[in-house]
């Protein structure tokens, strides 16, 4: 098994440093000097030079690039071009809010789609599984952000219940806080949970033909028994490789329903720093997400040879 | 956003049939899944088409003084905030968005095929080179892409369509290799291969027209994901820019007014909705007509 | 338990089971009556497709849910049929135990043997984890695992089919069972192991006394290790006897016919037999009189009109077949082959 994860491993490296290659290729190399940027076409050449020189680009692009992965290894993400401090630390600020958001909605999504996916498959074929399948259908066709419109003019518009956007803060109350990503929560999670329903109600109807599951039943199990012991674990290889990919998604979704919702997360810091030309702030957010996005999947693989005993002998 | 659909994922390990079964239309129309998502996808498009040649009202021309008007005999949705009638919106809105995903998504076929029957033709480092960069491509959302691209060339229609293309590559590469090599461990391959025959001409003699059904099934939900993607990225201020009408810019243009006309909200967001569900639906009947053995689940 | 050797501990009266199949619902088994006495081994042979397997999913009270079951089936004395799913839970695993055709299937990749082998006893005894791990080393041992006490905790991957298959025989004899049903239990195995699979089955039986029902499509394995003999087709027990008897005096043109046909140890798996013409009917398609007569040589017309009643030829040997005059003096024929 330690040789499957150091191999997993090692792709790890490789494509954390192909994502960062490509997004300072894009996000440095490709725009030309962001002094110029900031500054604008009619600004002085001698401030472009001194800017320049203040952010540092005047280095050649390859020390740059070793700079800035040093610096991804040891927290220092450079300056904003624009507000002069720690890039670290304006996206940890921001990580506050994105964090709990991402946490929220991908354990909804888990909890909602596992349920459902297992209550259909246990009831395959009958009225609950073809009401919820149907449901999931159009679960999977709602774009997230309309969903959260449609919540927001529900639950804030008629009935009130709830704010339309913005974030309270964790200081007041932790309770005020996870409010205010309720709604948000919810519509990123509702969507993902149609998919993963259905794949993890497929897995567990594959698992149920299997032949041990027959032999389970054969020793007196009972078919809920079989269902808990002998068919989830198996069901769940192709439910975290699907789960793992969702994750990319459940990103990318977050920095659009932060934007629905007026949360100041990751997402808004992102537009805010395009608007502002602060590539700087855009690299290390893009690097931020693609890292986690890519590491998810690592661990999902790692995950894998836990579950799976036979990983340990075909060393994929 | 929008999110890799099961399908491509177990699709890969399944053999295929070499043709499309007999008497395909026959099963077709009595297809619930395909008639249901065939209709609604032919309604999107047949908007789509007709605004082409006929829109009630101009979708352009801006009239601040009859503005969110309540639904009318003139405007049968009412108009928005800047006077323009929402029909004739949503009938160009959906010209957008299907423009955007056919490109989008001919890029991801292009790319996405070529690449999958080259790994499945070549196998060894080609093919090891070939998957690590799709699932390397798998870390970067349509949405990622995009903020990248608008970032450095500013947002626009080529920069979703750029971003929502490179984001349709990964699956597609995956499901066809995975179909492909199925194909190229079948006898008659392995015939063609001991008659001399290269792996580019067996590619496209054999492995190409086997594996077309469960591309075909792959291309309209990868389309799915496209106009789901694109509503997205316009809804953000990413994608295809006013004065182009499109559906997810009415929606970011409603979000403003949720108070004052809420069904503004609801209207490209259904629009956006049936595209998709009719193209999933479309797609699973023509996963069940095309190759039965793929949609066991069901 | 019942105390007295000589009531039946399995006693089946006129089984039907009606399956749902991707033709509309069909008869799968029809008219089985058998009774089994504990201690005893019955063989039930016939071409694949004939209903073996149903039959002995029946027993387990395993069929799908939509199957029908009609009859009854006595499991000293009481009733089995009906019974609920919770109540047969006890009984499978526990007094009924079942060994399946596909070892390399039929064990749980994700968990060692060892939970597995002693997971009936878990179910059905309450001894703790240790004592059920101590015992399912004891049986793997007993069914010939080499090594058992080091590799009760390997996964199923980490054995060959026959290995899987001393398993799965390990796992159903957990609980000491009064029945075995071994449905093909070699059939997927090399031809070399299936003989010491037989004999490690033979040789529990005895030990233990349970009685057995052993499905086979080979006469051979039928005839090497039973004492009595059921023989199908079409869903229906076209003869049944003393092995003894039935072999010696083939009662049914279709015993004949598999009789012919047997395939020697070591051919090809699933080969077709030979010398009867023609295939199994599909379920869908089973005529209404005798399942055999569109393959049967001497069939006449009333054969067709109505199901042959069972006709005993002698003290326990019935077969079903009108005929019987005219292919028991055939089968004469076949005795010395
Ligand atoms: N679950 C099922 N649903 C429908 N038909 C079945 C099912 N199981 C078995 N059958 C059919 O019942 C018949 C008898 O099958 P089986 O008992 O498995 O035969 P065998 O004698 O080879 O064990 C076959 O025609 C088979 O196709
Ligand atoms: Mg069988």
């Amino acid at each position: 098994m330690s040789v499957f994860i150091f191999r997993r491993f090692l792709t790890l490296i490789a494509t954390l440093l192909g994502a960062s290659l490509i997004i300072f290729l894009v996000l440095d190399a490709l725009p030309g000097n962001a002094a110029q940027m900031l500054m604008g076409a009619d600004a002085s050449p001698d401030a472009v030079r001194a800017l320049t020189i203040k952010l540092g680009l005047d280095q050649p692009l390859y020390y740059r690039y070793v700079h800035w992965v040093m610096g991804l290894l040891t927290g220092d993400l450079g300056n904003s071009y624009v507000y002069g401090t720690p890039v670290a630390g304006l996206i940890a600020e921001r990580l506050t809010l994105t964090i709990p958001l991402a946490i929220m909605s991908m354990s909804m999504t888990v909890v909602l789609a596992l349920s459902a996916g297992i209550y259909t498959a246990a009831n395959h074929n009958k009225l609950g599984d073809v009401g919820v399948m149907s449901l999931t259908q159009f679960g999977i066709a709602l774009p997230n952000f309309w969903f959260a419109i449609l919540l927001i003019l529900l639950f804030s518009v008629k009935l009130q219940w709830l704010s339309a956007g913005g974030f309270a803060g964790w200081d007041e109350s932790i309770l005020a806080g996870i409010k205010s990503l309720l709604l948000p929560a919810i519509s990123l999670s509702v969507v993902q949970a149609a998919i993963l329903a259905r794949v993890t109600r497929s897995a567990v109807l594959e698992v149920l033909r299997e032949d041990f599951v027959r032999t389970a039943r054969a020793k007196g199990l009972s078919k809920r028994d079989v269902l808990w012991r002998h068919v989830l674990r198996n069901a769940m290889i192709p439910v975290m490789t699907i789960m793992g990919l969702q994750f990319a998604n459940l990103l990318a979704g977050t920095i659009v329903i932060e934007n629905v919702f007026y949360l100041p997360g990751l997402g808004r810091l992102i537009f805010q720093s395009i608007a502002n030309r602060d590539l700087i702030v855009v690299r290390n957010c893009v690097m931020l997400l693609a890292g986690v996005v890519v590491i998810v999947n690592f661990v999902v693989d790692v995950l894998y040879a836990f579950i799976d005993p036979r990983i340990k002998v075909h060393n994929l | 956003m929008s999110t890799p659909i099961s399908a491509s994922v177990d699709v890969g390990a399944a053999t295929v049939r070499p043709q499309v079964p007999t008497g395909f239309w026959r099963r077709a129309l009595r297809h619930r899944s395909f008639v249901i998502g065939g209709t609604l996808s032919l309604m999107v498009l047949g908007a789509a088409l007709l605004s082409l040649v006929w829109t009630p009202w101009s979708a352009y021309e801006i009239d601040v003084a009859s503005k969110l008007r309540p639904p009318s005999a003139a405007h049968w949705l009412g108009t928005d905030v800047l006077g323009r009638d929402i029909v004739s919106l949503l009938l160009v809105g959906a010209r957008s968005t299907i423009m955007v995903g056919i490109i989008a998504v001919g890029i991801g076929i292009t790319f996405g095929v070529s690449l999958g029957l080259l790994a499945a033709a070549r196998r060894g480092w080609t093919e090891e080179l070939i998957m690590r960069m799709s699932d390397f491509t798998f870390a970067f959302p349509a949405v990622l892409s995009a903020i990248m691209l608008a970032a450095v060339a500013g947002p626009g229609m080529v920069t979703s369509i750029t971003a929502i293309g490179i984001f349709q590559i990964p699956t597609l590469v995956r499901v066809t290799r995975g179909s492909a090599n199925a194909i190229w461990a079948r006898e008659f391959v392995l015939a063609a291969r001991a008659s001399g025959k290269g792996g580019f001409r067996i590619t496209i003699e054999h492995v190409l027209p086997n594996v077309l059904p469960i591309l075909i099934v792959q291309a309209t939900i990868q389309f799915a994901l496209a106009i789901l993607a694109e509503a997205a990225l316009s809804y953000l201020g990413l994608g295809t820019q006013p004065p182009q009408p499109s559906w997810g810019r009415m929606l970011n243009d409603a979000q403003t007014l949720l108070f004052q006309s809420p069904m503004l909200a609801v209207y490209p967001g259904a629009a956006i909705a049936v595209a998709v569900l009719g193209l999933n639906l479309l797609g699973d009947g023509l996963r069940d007509l095309l190759d039965p053995r793929l949609s066991r689940e069901r | 338990m019942s105390g007295s050797t000589n009531a039946p501990l399995i006693e089946v009266r006129d089984l039907g089971i009606r399956l749902n199949t991707s033709r509309g619902p069909a008869q799968a088994v029809r008219g089985v009556s058998f009774s089994l006495k504990r201690g005893e081994t019955l063989g039930l042979v016939g071409e694949s497709g004939c209903g073996k397997s149903v039959t002995a999913m029946a027993l387990m009270g395993l069929l799908p849910e939509s199957a029908v079951v009609s009859g009854s089936i006595r499991l000293d004395g009481s009733e089995l049929v009906g019974l609920s799913d919770a109540n047969y839970c006890k009984l499978r695993g526990n007094r009924i135990s079942m060994i399946f055709q596909e070892p390399m299937t039929a064990l749980n990749p994700m968990h060692t043997i060892g939970r597995q082998v002693a997971e009936p006893l878990r179910r059905h005894t309450n001894c703790s984890a240790a004592a059920a791990r101590k015992e399912a080393i004891a049986l793997l041992d007993r069914v010939g695992l080499p090594d058992a006490a080091k590799r009760v905790d390997a996964y199923p991957h980490q054995f060959s089919g026959g290995q899987r298959q001393r398993v799965t025989i390990a796992m159903a004899l957990a609980c000491q069972p009064d029945v075995l049903i071994a449905d093909e239990p070699t059939t997927a195995l090399d031809v070399t192991i299936q003989g010491q699979i037989l004999d490690l089955i033979a040789d529990l039986v005895a030990e233990r006394g349970m009685s057995m029902i052993l499905i086979s499509h080979d006469l051979g394995v039928i005839a090497e290790n039973v004492q009595r003999m059921m023989v199908m087709y079409g869903g229906t027990v076209v003869e049944s006897g003393a092995t003894n008897a039935v072999f010696t005096r083939m009662g049914h043109p279709y015993t004949q016919g598999l009789f012919r046909a047997r395939p020697r140890l070591g051919a090809r798996k699933g080969t077709r037999l030979k010398t009867i013409a023609g295939t199994v009917p599909e379920l869908a398609d089973l005529p209404a009189g005798c399942t055999f007569a569109d393959r049967c040589t001497i069939v006449e017309d009333r054969c067709r009109a109505a199901l042959p009643a069972v006709v005993d030829v002698s003290a326990g040997h019935g077969v079903r077949c009108v005929r019987t005059d005219v292919s028991m003096a055939e089968a004469v024929g076949a005795v010395g082959a």
